[in-house]
């Protein structure tokens, strides 16, 4: 009794250990996403409150926790309530199975992966609900084209995720990792490089960013599904999003650039010179680049129209994505790479 | 054939979305050009047409003769005088109102004035708290005079002879 009481505290505080910074980097990153685009626009972005603009996460927080909440009146009251619940659970859900280091992981399963696209896929619920339970015209066109966005995205994301299966002959997020091991030339994105760029691009879809964020067009449908949230409930969907955000990097820098492997090993002096670095800081840095390829690219690119979203998706994505699948699954039943 | 190819490169390899991260990435190296605004300012003209002013001349006698030229040529009838004759049998103004809620700023009065009395200062940061403040008496306006003179006479030093 006492040892399975130990074990359930221990998974709690695993589950604690790897929540919290996610949650405090999501803090975080807003405040960089507007410091990263107001550089790119010019601008110093917020630099008021503390050092260089240090505590605006923390105003911004207190201040949605300090709003009223208001309940549209016909709204469905439970499902209204209920909707960033289900937005955030799965969000936070997936980082059970992430490996940060070669044994830092809540939970090592098989499926990893699958786990990993089940629950991404589910996010798109909390999103649908909120939208139909605003009982708003601009609400539900948001979750709307966001439902249609995700399912089509999905597809292309999933492809990609079997060429990486094809690779690794694995679905285990630990051992598709490994597998990269060797330096920087056995990484996935090379050999995988178009399967690279089509998961790029519907994870951003899937998460509903710019140049995708249809979701929320600000110029078309106010604020899309979330336009009748305030308060802290919108904060859950904004905490939902930038976790998905960080998760979807940490998923790219796993499947696709080696994970928490260095990228000098088997390089004679420099893997040498940075032998001291942990390997989870890798896992970080990796991640890091691919969420500041999610602000630039939102300081750059336009947003897509609808129909254009749908012809990307299941025009060029998917063909390109299967193409790629094919050869990759000739070339590993040849035996001509990944051995 | 050969567009045809090249036109398909490009869109394999992304080329223009490329380009385009390029450009913002250049900027976003680039120093920001943003003034903390109540710290810092933008330059301002010499001949910026600000807050409204009655000048005296240095021995203190105010310049205004009550010709209420500026009164006539105010697009906006900002402006209302009345005047009498004053006991050294000069003409002077009893009441010179400006309502600064029709104020263009448009600056017709000052050169109309023959005599340089009314003038636009370049103060923008004023701002009225009262209903009825928005009237600039003539003692507000000269008093606004006295406050600027120096920075009014220095302003049209630059300019003098230019128009």
């Amino acid at each position: 009794m006492l040892d399975q009481c130990f074990a359930l505290l221990w998974i709690i505080g695993k589950i604690i250990c790897v929540l919290v910074p996610v949650i405090v980097c999501v803090a975080l990153l807003t405040l960089l996403e507007r410091k990263v685009i107001g550089a790119m626009q010019v601008r110093v972005g917020p630099n008021r409150n503390g050092i260089a603009g240090s505590l605006q996460p923390i105003c911004d927080v207190l201040k949605l926790l300090a709003k009223e909440l208001i309940i549209p009146s016909k709204a469905s009251r439970y499902l209204f309530i209920i909707a960033p619940v289900l937005a955030l659970a799965p969000a936070l859900a997936a980082w059970a199975v992430i490996p940060f280091t070669n044994d830092w992981v809540i939970a090592n399963v098989n499926a990893g992966i699958l786990v990993v696209f089940a629950m991404t896929s589910l996010g798109i619920y909390g999103i649908i609900i909120a939208g139909w339970s605003s009982n708003s015209k601009y609400a539900f066109l948001g979750a709307l084209r966001s439902v249609a966005q995700v399912v089509s995205y999905e597809i292309a994301m999933g492809f990609t995720f079997v060429g990486v299966l094809l690779a690794a002959g694995s679905m285990n997020l630990r051992e598709i990792v490994l597998h990269q091991s060797g330096g920087i030339w056995h990484w996935y994105f090379l050999p995988l490089f178009p399967l690279f760029v089509v998961y790029w691009i519907s994870a951003v879809a899937e998460t509903n960013r710019a140049p995708f964020d249809i979701a929320e067009g600000e110029s078309e449908i106010v604020a899309g599904f979330h336009v009748e949230y305030s308060g802290i409930m919108f904060g859950i969907f904004f905490l939902a999003e930038y976790a998905n955000m960080i998760l979807v990097s940490a998923l790219a820098a796993l499947l696709f650039m080696g994970g928490w492997l260095s990228p000098f090993a088997g390089i004679p002096y420099l893997d040498h010179w940075f032998s001291w670095v942990p390997s989870v800081l890798w896992l970080v840095l990796k991640m890091s680049f691919f969420i500041f390829l999610y602000f630039w690219m939102r300081a750059t690119f336009p947003r897509y129209r609808y129909d254009q979203i749908m012809q990307l998706g299941w025009k060029c994505l998917i063909p390109v994505a299967l193409v790629w699948i094919v050869l990759v699954a000739v070339a590993v039943q040849m035996g001509w790479i990944f051995h | 054939m050969w567009n045809q190819l090249k036109k398909w490169v490009k869109k394999l390899t992304l080329w223009e979305l490329l380009k385009g991260l390029r450009v913002t990435l250049k900027y976003g190296a680039s120093k920001d050009i943003t003034l903390q605004y109540p710290e810092e300012e933008t330059p301002r003209s010499n001949r910026f047409r600000g807050m409204l002013a009655l000048r005296r001349y240095p021995n203190g006698e105010e310049r205004c003769i009550a010709c209420k030229l500026c009164e006539a040529v105010c697009p906006a009838c900002a402006i209302t005088i009345e005047s009498e004759v004053r006991d050294d049998g000069t003409r002077r103004t009893t009441r010179y109102d400006i309502d600064v809620f029709k104020c263009i700023n448009c600056g017709l009065c000052e050169e109309a004035c023959p005599v340089d009395s009314i003038v636009l200062t370049d103060e923008m940061h004023y701002a009225l708290y009262n209903r009825g403040e928005n009237i600039f008496t003539k003692e507000k306006l000269l008093m606004i005079g006295d406050l600027y003179e120096s920075k009014i006479a220095e302003h049209r030093e630059i300019d003098r002879g230019t128009c």
